[in-house]
């Protein structure tokens, strides 16, 4: 019975997660985008630029509701779902929680003035620097969120007496050892994978309605970012690898299936296990593992052969790792390739086998953002918060939690398919090249105005 | 002043804060529906939603900041209502979800639908009457705990007069609070028939307030006689909030000076609010939290208010140039912009 509620717990908070993430992660990248694209548009006097800056917002601000919405649930399930784990960790690791609001706070604020103040300035560039303030938020509530995951992976800040946290140092808690490599890594793909959405967009564009100026420099503009996100996630990627290779060896021991302490390690890929747990089927990398985890070939990597066996993480997260890095392989091959066709013939845009695998690379890259998630919590099992807490010591005792799970299942479709209608009609009846049409005659008309008038009211 | 007063101050001046810019967004919900079934809609849902769309955010980060502030200031409620709320704060946490999102689907997709609307007007009611039930519960009596078990006492909540008033307490003033906000949005805009309207939904939504705060007063006296004599003790505050309250209504009823009632209505209610903060004390969760016994460690409750004032500083000056902007610029209250 207990297990049952215990595992019924972890389901309930997997669901809310996975599904916040998605859009937790366009929450984060999108305002970098909306900035990167007005910014040119400012600068190159671009008014496509701007509408794209325009459009992205208006689609944005639907998926920052549900954003919101599931965040908060989070927060409250955190409490609800973990009782414990929140009453013992709570003293240690609530000031990056905390922070992580106000970072909320500024971010919801300067996103409201941004929505409503496309018309108000005189200086293009102020309207601009109101997403200064929208980007930082987003990225410092990441930093937040991931800093206290970083906490429950490698605890620090406090002393450990009767079961109790004592004499804690908050700061110390929150700049944990997993902290640095761990952010790195989650805001590098979630703007890797903003820009592939947007890239994604482009191109369907370009399928579907044929090449137009609007959606060419559009796609160009992401597939620049991607080629630069795609590049610094996978050197964060290897930053994260030899972070867990130092100090949460079991880790990467399960995701390798390196069960035995060597040197010169192999790196394998992919294959299975038989009754015997022998590794078949692999692609074997010589030393690669020990290179990927100490930058040399025949360095001494930890198997698993040194952890007891109920604290040993499933074995399972082997495909989840191999899975998530070949996303992130396979992104960056896209762009560099994008990129070489481009110096080659200049017209990629009409390459639809090109454009095709574009548009493919958005839920490839969503995909990417989960596995890594799934890796990096499956593989913290059986500790909630390691070498503290197990998992089975933090979940409510409450059997109601099995109906919650499909009550927030049935939550979680109803809204996912509402945002995708939403969405979908919002920009379905309204194309990009009737607004650009209209645009232009509000400017007409516009500068007609200021002619027979000469003064507007000095701008607040 | 110790560190855990602090920080029940600043969670309960938070909680004010919430209290108010909440009661404004969910009685507008309602009035909006309301207005759409009874055929008045062209009157108000424009000022609603000018006013709404900036900010219904901000009004979602005030609860999220008061409960996580809440849970890292006094970590063993996060043990004890977390364990007791597992049903009714998923509950809760639906209906915030609905209403948030399909405000969102409503307001920025390209449809009015009356569903959505339907939805945001009657989650506006539920989830307050849903909030307001966790001040029920810090009275004490429907929490329990047996062998490290905790568990709440549904059958004796829902036979509770206290807690039924409390809801009605809810209620009512969310609808005063907010149709008196909108009243004085209105006449800023210079919207004379959709001042009238809320002027009459104010004028109409006064009354059953004050009652409900007697009536809740009244079964508080039984239920927890500790907390009564304490919130006496404080008669002063409850005085004061009641001649607040007569001049906020004599201000509506002359139909002039909104802005001077609403700010009057905030302090009626902020000194019953405090009354009732006050007199709470030294509990948190009577009897099993009390604010010095919950407080998180000391290093960890002077880190929260070092970073909530340093946090202040950084969103006051922003929140001033929200309200700058979409409260204060008459041309943008009109919809000139
Ligand atoms: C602040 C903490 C935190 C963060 C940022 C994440 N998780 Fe997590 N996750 C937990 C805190 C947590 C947890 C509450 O601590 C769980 C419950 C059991 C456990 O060990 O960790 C958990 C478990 C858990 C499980 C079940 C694993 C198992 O027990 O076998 C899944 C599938 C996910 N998470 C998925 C995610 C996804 C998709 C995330 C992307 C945002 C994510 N988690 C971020
Ligand atoms: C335990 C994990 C998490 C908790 C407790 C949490 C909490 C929250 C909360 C409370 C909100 C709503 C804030 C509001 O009211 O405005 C929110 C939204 C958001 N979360 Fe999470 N979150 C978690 C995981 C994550 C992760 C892993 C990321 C990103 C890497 C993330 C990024 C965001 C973003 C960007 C938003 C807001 C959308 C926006 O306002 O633009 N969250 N989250
Ligand atoms: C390109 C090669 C990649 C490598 C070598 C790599 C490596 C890693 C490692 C070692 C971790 C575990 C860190 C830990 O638990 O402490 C991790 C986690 C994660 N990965 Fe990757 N990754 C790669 C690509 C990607 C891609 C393409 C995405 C997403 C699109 C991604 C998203 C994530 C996320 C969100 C996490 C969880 C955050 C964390 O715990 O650090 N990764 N990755």
């Amino acid at each position: 019975m207990m297990i049952d509620t215990v595992m019924w717990s972890r389901l309930v908070t997997g669901l809310t997660l996975s599904f916040h993430v998605i859009f937790a992660t366009i929450g984060v990248a999108i305002p970098l985008m909306i900035s990167i694209a007005e910014f040119v548009g400012i600068r190159k006097k671009d008014s496509h630029y701007t509408l794209m800056a325009k459009r992205w917002t208006r689609g944005f601000v639907i998926s920052v509701a549900v954003g919101v919405v599931t965040g908060t649930a989070i927060a409250l399930q955190l409490a609800l779902v973990w009782p414990n784990f929140m009453q013992m960790a709570g003293n240690v690791i609530a000031l990056p929680l905390f922070m992580e609001v106000f970072a909320f706070f500024f971010e919801a604020i300067f996103l409201g003035i941004y929505l409503y103040t496309w018309d108000r300035f005189r200086n293009p560039y102020l309207h601009w620097l109101l997403t200064v303030p929208v980007v930082l938020g987003a990225a410092m509530s990441a930093f937040f969120i991931t800093s206290v995951n970083g906490f429950m992976n490698q605890p620090a800040g406090f002393l450990f007496e009767a079961g109790q946290f004592t004499a804690v140092n908050p700061l110390q808690a929150m700049f944990n050892e997993a902290t640095p490599s761990k952010v790195f890594h989650v805001l590098a793909s979630a703007y890797m994978t903003g820009a592939a959405l947007l890239a994604a967009i482009a191109a369907f564009s370009i399928l579907k309605k044929g090449v137009t100026d609007y959606a060419k420099k559009g796609l160009k503009l992401m597939m620049g970012v991607l080629l630069l996100f795609s590049f610094l996630t996978a050197l964060a990627g290897d930053v994260s690898a030899k972070f867990l290779a130092e100090h949460q060896p079991e880790k990467l021991a399960a995701a390798e299936w390196h069960f035995k302490t060597e040197q010169g390690a192999d790196l394998i890929f992919l294959g299975w296990l038989n009754a015997e747990r022998e590794i078949m089927g692999a692609l074997h990398i010589p030393n690669a593992l020990s290179f990927l985890a100490f930058s040399d070939f025949n360095a001494e990597v930890t198997g698993l052969d040194e952890f007891p066996l109920d604290e040993q993480p499933p074995l399972l997260v082997h495909y989840l790792f191999d899975a998530m890095v070949g996303v992130g392989f396979t992104l960056l091959a896209v762009s560099a390739l994008f990129f070489l066709l481009l110096l080659l013939k200049k017209r990629v845009e009409l390459n639809r086998w090109m454009l095709r695998v574009i548009v493919f690379g958005a839920p490839l890259a969503f995909l990417g953002v989960e596995l890594g998630w799934f890796y990096a919590e499956i593989g913290r099992q059986p500790w909630m918060i390691r070498g503290y807490m197990r998992v089975e010591e933090a979940a409510t005792t409450s059997p109601s939690i099995v109906i919650l799970f499909f009550v927030f299942l049935t939550l979680y479709i109803l809204l996912g398919t509402m945002c995708a209608v939403v969405l979908r009609r919002l920009f379905r009846d309204n194309p990009a090249e009737v607004e650009l049409e209209k645009a232009a005659q509000a400017q007409q008309d516009a500068l007609q105005d200021e002619q027979t008038k000469k003064e507007g009211d000095p701008v607040s | 002043m110790s560190y855990e007063i602090l920080g029940i101050s600043v969670l309960w001046i938070f909680l004010y804060g919430y209290l108010i810019v909440a009661s404004i967004d969910f009685g507008a919900g309602f009035f909006a529906f309301y207005a759409r079934l009874t055929g008045k809609d062209h009157l108000i849902n424009r000022l609603i939603s000018r006013y709404l769309s900036p900010v219904w955010e901000i009004t979602n980060v005030f609860f999220v900041f008061f409960f996580v502030g809440l849970i890292g200031f006094f970590p063993d409620a996060a043990h004890y209502y977390g364990s007791a709320l597992l049903v009714p704060g998923s509950i809760a946490i639906i209906l915030l979800a609905i209403r948030g999102s399909f405000y969102a689907f409503e307001n920025y997709g390209s449809k009015k639908n009356i569903v959505f609307l339907f939805l945001y007007g009657a989650t506006g009611l539920l989830i307050p009457a849903s909030l307001s039930v966790a001040l029920v519960l810090s009275e004490g009596g429907f929490i329990t705990e047996n062998n490290g078990i905790v568990t709440l006492d549904y059958l004796e909540l829902f036979t509770s007069p206290l807690a039924w008033s409390i809801v009605g307490l809810a209620l009512t003033s969310i609808l005063f609070i907010s149709a008196s906000f909108l009243a004085f949005y209105a006449s800023r805009a210079d919207d004379k028939p959709a001042l009238e309207l809320m002027r009459g939904y104010a004028l109409f939504w006064s009354t059953p307030t004050i009652i409900a705060a007697f009536t809740s007063v009244l079964y508080l006296s039984q239920h927890n006689n500790r907390h009564f004599q304490n919130m006496m003790d404080l008669w002063w505050l409850l005085g004061l909030s009641v001649v607040f309250f007569l001049i906020v209504l004599w201000l509506l009823f002359k139909g002039r000076a909104y802005g001077w009632a609403f700010i009057g209505l905030m302090l009626q209610f902020l000194c019953a609010f405090f009354a009732y903060g006050i007199g709470h004390y030294p509990y948190i969760l009577d009897p099993y939290i009390t604010i010095q016994g919950g407080a998180t460690q000391e290093a960890m409750g002077i880190a929260l208010v070092v970073v909530f004032i340093a946090g202040l500083l950084l969103l006051i000056p922003s929140l001033a140039l929200v309200f700058r902007l979409f409260l204060f610029d008459a041309d943008y209250v009109k919809g000139k912009k």
